[in-house]
């Protein structure tokens, strides 16, 4: 269940309140998100949705702990993460989220396979046991044929099938996706979009997803609209049926 | 070190790049090895004086002579335990490039006046038999292939005429640092033959019973001569060696100025490098850091690049220099101790290090202050 009004129950994964982000830019001040109430229970797929400069990001950015709000509070199952410090919030993401970048964001001197690695370098896991678990998620995304492959050597869509493999190898709470086919054609959109919506329904996964692409959005199974940093209406899209 | 992948790979990302920045620390540091061994070179007779020896010279010149006769005089005065003489020759062997020292010697006490220099019993009793006989140091020895036997002519500069000598004993140091490059052959052979300056000698060293008495011995002896036609000036031999080395130049000052302006400039060059490669990487940096690694793991990250680069260069730099000095001397007699020591070693890598870290000290504080947020906006 997604719930924009605030009042959603104690169990749900992801709760936002009275959520408020302003900026300082030459002298004026800037307010990106204003008051925003959100509820997101686990295994939902839910694509925010809106113009340019209405927080769709800035929203991503706090609920990924990769920003600090001005005002309000963020609970990601029981932890609230805008109490946390600098340090802590930064064990917290590496056990708790899974970022997808629209630019995919992979290390070009890096294999696909050392890619996806990464996240687990930060676990007590032996080589032996990351091996599986980077073999599995690259199993996942259909590319454990191109695990030694450099990414400059994987096509774009590819690419961003690696950037999902690194995002879901550590088991997160939930993924956050921004603009996850921005950079990707229709057809390697739709297998990125299926691979999310199959995380979703297969493996239980929870996607928080940003896009400006109205098919993409229909892949989720409720889109939240923003506007001057608010969310206006959440709605039931083509993945709930 | 399961994160050795992601060092090397940005190491060999820009392999040219990482190539001459690792270069550039070969060459200053290959640099820094010939100096100290230069510096080594001129400074080494300071290194190895004795603490309980004085050189006692003529006061107006070192050139300038002193009798024969001080010798049972420097003997009577308090605290002075033994002493010895020595006279300079400066021969030519062959060709004048053959440079090295030629010391005519009092065979009755130079030997314990430096016991670091180990002579066989026979040998030297045979040098002492012998008025044509030469002592010559191992390193010397080793550099004409000289052995026991020979008979070596010798051109006398200053005191004219060809002087043939016979190899009688060949003597080694205690230590590496002691100079066996050295040929001595008897005083009185030297004072029988010359034509002036009979009953003269070069000048003396005197050992001293306890070098904390040094001060006063000099004053003493040096009072015991005043006013007389050969004023004398004593000196530890440390100082008499530091001044030895002060007429060639302030070698000290030239080389810490060179090794002051490389050091410098290649802080400089690496400390530009590397805030360019950390620049080139910003996303990449934000994307670990987003995916969970620390502030803190970036700066290590990039200060271990640095490290890597600085000592891996310095030490080709330093291994190139240490090859160098292994072929000896190349002033064939002039640098006499041309070796590189193992604690100049060590000092280069710690110097290495040292320009690594406050080259890359800047970059990655800027990498670990880096925002995630913003640098991902970034394009």
């Amino acid at each position: 269940m997604v719930r924009i009004d605030g009042n959603g129950n104690e169990s749900s994964l992801v709760r936002v309140r009275g959520l408020n982000k302003t900026y300082q830019r030459g002298g004026e001040e800037i307010q990106v998100l204003q008051g925003l109430n959100l509820d997101v229970d686990a295994g939902e797929f839910v694509a925010f949705m809106g113009p340019s400069g209405s927080g769709k990001t800035t929203l991503l950015n706090l609920l990924g702990g990769l920003d600090l709000p001005s005002a309000g509070s963020i609970t990601v199952a029981g932890d609230e993460i805008t109490q946390m410090s600098a340090r802590k919030l930064t064990a917290w993401r590496a056990r708790h989220v899974g970022f997808v970048f629209q630019m995919y964001n992979l290390i070009p001197v890096l294999t696909a396979y050392q890619n996806v690695e990464l996240p687990l370098l930060l676990t007590g896991l032996s080589t032996a046991e990351r091996r599986k678990h980077v073999e599995t998620a690259l199993a996942v995304v259909g590319l454990a044929d191109r695990m030694h492959s450099y990414p400059r050597q994987l096509s774009g869509g590819q690419e961003q099938r690696v950037g999902i493999a690194r995002a879901i190898v550590a088991d997160p709470t939930f993924l956050l996706c921004d603009e996850p086919t921005g950079d990707l054609d229709r057809k390697s959109a739709d297998e990125i979009l299926d691979l999310l919506a199959r995380l979703v329904r297969e493996h239980g996964k929870t996607v928080l997803m940003v896009t400006h692409d109205p098919l993409a959005a229909d892949r989720a199974r409720v889109v939240l609209h923003l506007e001057k940093g608010v969310l206006v209406d959440a709605v039931m899209a083509g993945g709930a049926r | 070190m399961k994160y050795r992948h992601l060092i090397f790979a940005n190491l060999l990302r820009k392999k040219i790049r990482t190539g001459l920045t690792a270069g550039s620390f070969a060459a200053a540091l290959f640099l820094f090895g010939i100096l100290t061994v230069v510096r080594g070179a001129f400074h080494q007779g300071v290194e190895v004086a004795g603490a309980d020896r004085l050189v006692v010279v003529n006061k107006i010149s070192i050139i300038q002579p002193l009798p024969l006769s001080y010798r049972d005089r420097l003997l009577r005065i308090p605290g002075v335990t033994q002493a010895t003489f020595a006279n300079w020759f400066g021969g030519v062997y062959q060709d004048e490039r053959n440079f090295f020292p030629q010391f005519a010697i009092d065979r009755e006490g130079y030997r314990q006046m430096y016991p670091e220099f180990v002579i066989p019993d026979g040998q030297w009793l045979a040098f002492l038999a012998d008025r044509e006989g030469g002592m010559v140091g191992e390193g010397l020895a080793e550099r004409f292939k000289w052995k026991l036997g020979d008979r070596i002519p010798i051109q006398g500069t200053i005191f004219p005429g060809t002087w043939e000598f016979n190899i009688r004993g060949i003597y080694r140091g205690k230590r590496r640092e002691d100079d066996t490059t050295q040929f001595w052959f008897r005083w009185d052979y030297l004072d029988e033959r010359k034509a002036f300056q009979k009953g003269f000698v070069g000048w003396y060293v005197v050992r001293i019973a306890n070098p904390d008495d040094g001060v006063r011995v000099v004053k003493a002896i040096d009072e015991e001569f005043a006013n007389s036609p050969w004023e004398t000036k004593t000196d530890t031999e440390k100082a008499f060696a530091a001044s030895w080395v002060k007429q060639m130049g302030n070698i000290q000052f030239l080389i810490l100025t060179i090794g002051g302006v490389v050091f410098f400039t290649l802080l400089l060059v690496t400390g530009n490098t590397m805030a360019i490669a950390v620049r080139e990487r910003v996303r990449e940096l934000a994307v670990l850091k987003a995916i969970g690694l620390s502030d803190r793991f970036v700066l290590i990250l990039v200060m271990t690049e640095t490290m890597i680069v600085a000592l891996v260069g310095g030490g080709i730099g330093l291994a190139l220099a240490k090859l160098f000095t292994l072929r000896g001397d190349p002033t064939r007699g002039l640098l006499p101790f041309f070796y590189l020591p193992p604690d100049a070693i060590v000092l280069g890598f710690v110097l290495a290090l040292a320009v690594g870290l406050m080259s890359g000290i800047l970059p990655a504080v800027s990498a670990m202050r880096l925002r995630v947020v913003d640098a991902l906006r970034r394009v």
